[in-house]
């Protein structure tokens, strides 16, 4: 089951690095357990906001790691902005977590 | 005048249109994320076809389009990748894994002073070559790497 996301944000020279990891299964549907395929459950859609501006936008398919961690770059930045990272998969769960530069 | 009844009235009026919107699926409370995902570039079978449906398919090859990739993969179910474009103005950076099942892998559009830069870790059923589509001003920058994996990442 999905779960709970790790938002690790920080200050670099010149630019923010935003590092999240995310609790999911990311099922390819190819897998089979005792020969029954095992159903896709994947994220889809994820995007990241800084301040509440939409800096990234990813859409991802199933060959993304389980538990995927991705690392973006933000130019500029200070301590204390808000990251805030979601995702939607295909079964149409989501999932959205915040955290503060540090 | 029975101030206390215009107030209830307006008041009646403006939460009737809220219901109604939100009925509509035009206010999504707390919706932070994008709703589309590219269905058909996401289904396609093979690189070209991949390619095509996310408009790169006269994709020119770009020695500024980094990939850090392993040479070789253990296991194929983790390979990390790190990307950087430095074409000037890159909106958006698309992963494509030849041999997977399906290629694509992802697509991340950059935007509000986003650096074009993504890491992430991806599943690669044999080895592969990892074509990646940088687009900038309405242009398409590939680069490719090799990777080479000892364990699939898919099935079993």
């Amino acid at each position: 089951m999905p779960g709970p996301m790790k938002i690790r944000a920080t200050m670099h020279d010149g630019y923010t690095d935003i590092r999240v990891l995310m609790n999911h299964p990311m099922e390819t549907g190819q897998r089979k357990v005792d020969g029954k395929p095992v159903p896709a459950h994947f994220i889809q859609n994820l995007t990241v906001k800084v301040n509440g501006k939409t800096v990234v936008e990813g859409q991802i398919s199933q060959a993304v790691s389980r538990n995927p961690v991705f690392s973006f770059r933000v130019k500029g930045g200070s301590k204390g902005d808000k990251v805030q990272i979601g995702w939607t998969d295909n079964k149409g769960e989501s999932n959205q977590t915040e955290a503060a530069v540090a | 005048m029975n101030e206390g009844r215009r107030v209830v009235l307006r008041r009646a009026g403006a939460t009737g249109a809220l219901a109604a919107a939100l009925a509509a699926g035009l206010l999504k409370p707390e919706r932070v994320l994008a709703a589309t995902w590219n269905t058909a570039a996401f289904a396609a079978k093979t690189p070209a076809d991949a390619l095509k449906s996310i408009g790169a398919a006269d994709a020119l090859d770009s020695k500024d389009v980094l990939i850090d990739l392993p040479q070789i993969a253990e296991n194929g179910a983790v390979v990390p990748i790190e990307i950087t474009s430095n074409v000037p103005g890159t909106t958006s950076i698309a992963v494509v894994i030849e041999k997977n099942p399906f290629p694509l892998a992802g697509q991340f559009s950059f935007m509000e002073g986003a650096l074009p830069y993504v890491k992430l870790n991806v599943k690669v059923g044999q080895s592969s070559v990892i074509r990646v589509i940088a687009e900038a001003g309405g242009k398409h920058y590939a680069a490719s790497k090799e990777v080479k994996v000892t364990i699939g990442g898919c099935g079993g």
